[in-house]
């Protein structure tokens, strides 16, 4: 693994992130074997692989929903692979789901203030000061969240529908921001203006994790990169390694 | 201050041309005899009322003043729901308030038996229409109240005023109870489930006889107020009230009593849902409606959230229980059938999921309508399902749904969100 290249992460010298070779699945059906890995604060780390891989498992463990069966999560140096869902989100990890997953009957707005809920609410001058100046950082992030702010979410497009929920997982200041992939069933032009938000975000200071299909955008965007395999990490490195390396060009990019 | 002065003197203006009119002008005979009095009195009584509600409304906080709690803090997601008119829920006091002058006996129990299922309607509005959790079974939660009271009574002489908050304290006990094991539940299976639930909780009222009296009942009596009864002897050891206050005896006393305290619970409970539908737990339930993997990404405990949904709305049944208990004066299983859950939750589904305006339109319906239709109460039952037919294929988010504004901004909003 290319940890020597990992960025000056200033605070925390030891990862923000700590996979220890954890075994989940559903049932019987194990979809993950012992993989490990380590996101460093201020990282974007991308996890590509093929449909089935278990991308999407291993973020979902993380979250322990459901937990792991085999192995240790750590999150800022505390354990946190028994921790329940909810308990683990407020720690500071903030997850968008796959298929974005939005309140189709609530607006925009309401959705944001969703992402602010569960943090422990004094309701003091200096709290509502706190959300006010979050939400003005995601509305200048998204300005076409603050557009559609009292439209419902289910009437946004995809794309817009990406950008709220991304949106309302940052309106919980996390340190590390989980996605499952960003991209899906997005045109090319709104993902990019998808991965140009993500770049934005990583450059204020939120590390970030995500898993991706679509390899050619995960790869130029991240600083390094995890390739899954039948629940098995085969292959790492820096975002630009990996995109000229042979193998990953024939898998996932075509191959030409 | 002075512009809700003027507000209010603008309104007993109009008050009084509609009043003037219509109360001031008495067919006498042949003759038309002028009473300025009663117009003028009425006009008083709306500007005083007018003014007091809205500095009222304004201080508690309610309802001119929108966004409660965390949510206040972001502006744009509190903005432009449009609260109603402190001149029509003045207008609304003052015809709720007035009602009993008008109605008789009959009338009278009909309105508390509305009262009653506005009540139930708003409870299950919270668990069905906000939290939506399906519940079939809410009725059980009613049968808890009732029989706290009708228990509590005929056991240890429990009180109507602590049977209250007993009753509803355990039917919130035991919405939680049902609630652990259907956590994990969603739509029909939790439909199922809470069916049961309702069935095994009336199974038990019916068979265990020897604590419950079985299909027999109890009796309960009537409640009294600090000590006064409002029978026409004094049974309970205390003054009947008309001795005490040197009036006439009449069965009417006992049904406006009920009637306005009623009419006071319900004020109250709507005014909680309506706060607690801006509050972060009110918020968290919808959002648990619309996506629960969602909610628990974003750090909210679900099963907190269900929870509280489910205690909440069945504190409101067995409020309404203990109600229901004190007007038939008698409880016996045979009032908490499944029907009885299924036409809650009529009222709730013909009323608009989760807005409060709609449910109380649909429970008015559904218990006066049938009143009002006593010749063709064979075809009740139909007439319900007709109009559920009716109202999904014309209005199928219910009479009045929960709106959001989409376009209109005030002024002011429109500032804060640019």
């Amino acid at each position: 693994m290319m940890t020597g290249e990992v960025p000056a992460a200033g605070d925390a010298p030891q990862p923000l992130l700590v996979v220890a070779g954890i075994g989940a699945g559903y049932g019987a059906i194990e979809a993950l074997h012992g993989v490990s890995l380590e996101v460093y604060g201020g990282e974007i780390v991308a996890l590509i692989g093929a449909n089935g891989a278990g991308k999407s498992s291993l973020l979902m463990t993380v979250c322990a929903n459901p937990p792991a069966k085999r192995g240790e999560i750590f999150f800022a140096g505390q354990a946190i692979t028994r921790l329940p869902t909810h308990q683990i989100a407020r720690l500071g990890i903030a997850h968008v789901p796959e298929g974005r997953r939005v309140f189709a009957r609530m607006t925009v707005a309401e959705n944001l203030a969703m992402g602010r809920v569960a943090l422990s609410a004094d309701g003091s001058r200096a709290a509502q000061q706190e959300d006010a100046a979050v939400l003005q950082h995601v509305y200048q992030l998204f300005p076409r969240l603050r557009e559609r702010a009292l439209q419902r979410a289910g009437t946004l497009s995809g794309g817009e529908q990406q950008m709220l929920a991304i949106g309302r997982a940052l309106m919980a200041r996390p340190r590390l921001l989980l996605l499952d992939e960003p991209s899906l069933g997005l045109a090319p032009q709104i993902m990019g203006r998808i991965f140009a938000a993500l770049r934005t975000i990583a450059q204020a200071g939120t590390t970030i994790f995500l898993v991706e299909q679509n390899a050619n955008q995960a790869l130029q965007l991240a600083d390094r990169a995890y390739v899954l395999v039948n629940g098995r990490i085969t292959l790492s490195g820096s975002g630009q390694a990996l995109l000229v390396s042979p193998e990953i060009r024939k898998a996932y990019l075509g191959g030409h | 201050m002075l512009a809700r002065f003027w507000m209010a003197c603008r309104v007993g203006g109009i008050a009084l041309l509609l009043f003037a009119p219509i109360t001031g002008l008495v067919l006498s005979g042949y003759r038309l005899e002028g009473h300025w009095q009663t117009p003028l009195l009425l006009a008083a009584v709306v500007t005083v009322g007018h003014f007091l509600f809205s500095v009222l409304l304004h201080h508690l906080g309610g309802l001119d003043r929108l966004g409660v709690g965390r949510a206040a803090a972001l502006p744009a997601a509190t903005i432009g729901l449009s609260a109603p008119k402190p001149v029509w829920i003045a207008l609304l006091a003052l015809l709720t308030l007035s009602l009993p002058l008008v109605l008789g006996k009959y009338g009278l129990s009909v309105a508390i038996l509305a009262l009653i299922y506005i009540l139930l309607g708003l409870g299950l509005n919270i668990v069905v229409g906000l939290a939506g959790l399906l519940d079939l079974g809410f009725v059980a939660f009613y049968a808890v109240g009732a029989y706290t009271y009708a228990l509590g009574y005929h056991y240890f002489h429990l009180s109507f005023w602590l049977a209250l908050p007993l009753g509803a304290l355990l039917a919130g006990l035991f919405g939680m109870v049902l609630g652990f094991p259907v956590l994990r539940l969603h739509g029909d299976y939790l439909a199922i489930v809470t069916l049961g639930f309702g069935e095994i909780i009336r199974l038990v009222l019916n068979n265990w006889v020897a604590v419950t009296g079985g299909p027999n009942g109890v009796s309960v009596a009537f409640p009294t107020l600090f000590g006064l009864e409002f029978s026409r002897k004094a049974k309970q050891g205390g003054i009947p009230i008309h001795e005490f206050f040197g009036i006439d005896y009449s069965a009417n006393h006992r049904s406006l009593f009920l009637y306005f305290l009623l009419l006071g619970v319900v004020g109250l409970l709507i005014l909680m849902v309506i706060r607690l539908k801006r509050m972060p737990i009110g918020r968290a339930w919808e959002a648990l409606r619309e996506n629960e993997v969602a909610c628990r990404s974003l750090g909210i405990h679900h099963v907190t959230v269900k929870l509280s949904a489910f205690g909440l709305g069945a504190m409101v049944g067995g409020v309404g229980g203990v109600f229901f208990a004190a007007l038939q004066g008698f409880v016996n299983p045979s009032s908490f059938t499944f029907f009885e859950s299924a036409y809650i939750l009529a009222i709730v589904v013909l009323g608009g999921m989760g807005s409060t305006s709609g449910v109380i339109a649909a429970a008015l319906l559904l218990t006066v309508m049938p009143e009002l239709l006593r010749d063709f109460s064979d075809y009740r039952v139909l007439s319900v399902g007709m109009a559920m037919v009716l109202m999904m294929v014309w209005r199928p988010r219910g009479l009045r749904q929960r709106r959001r504004p989409f376009f209109a901004l005030p002024a002011e909003a429109a500032e804060r969100v640019a």
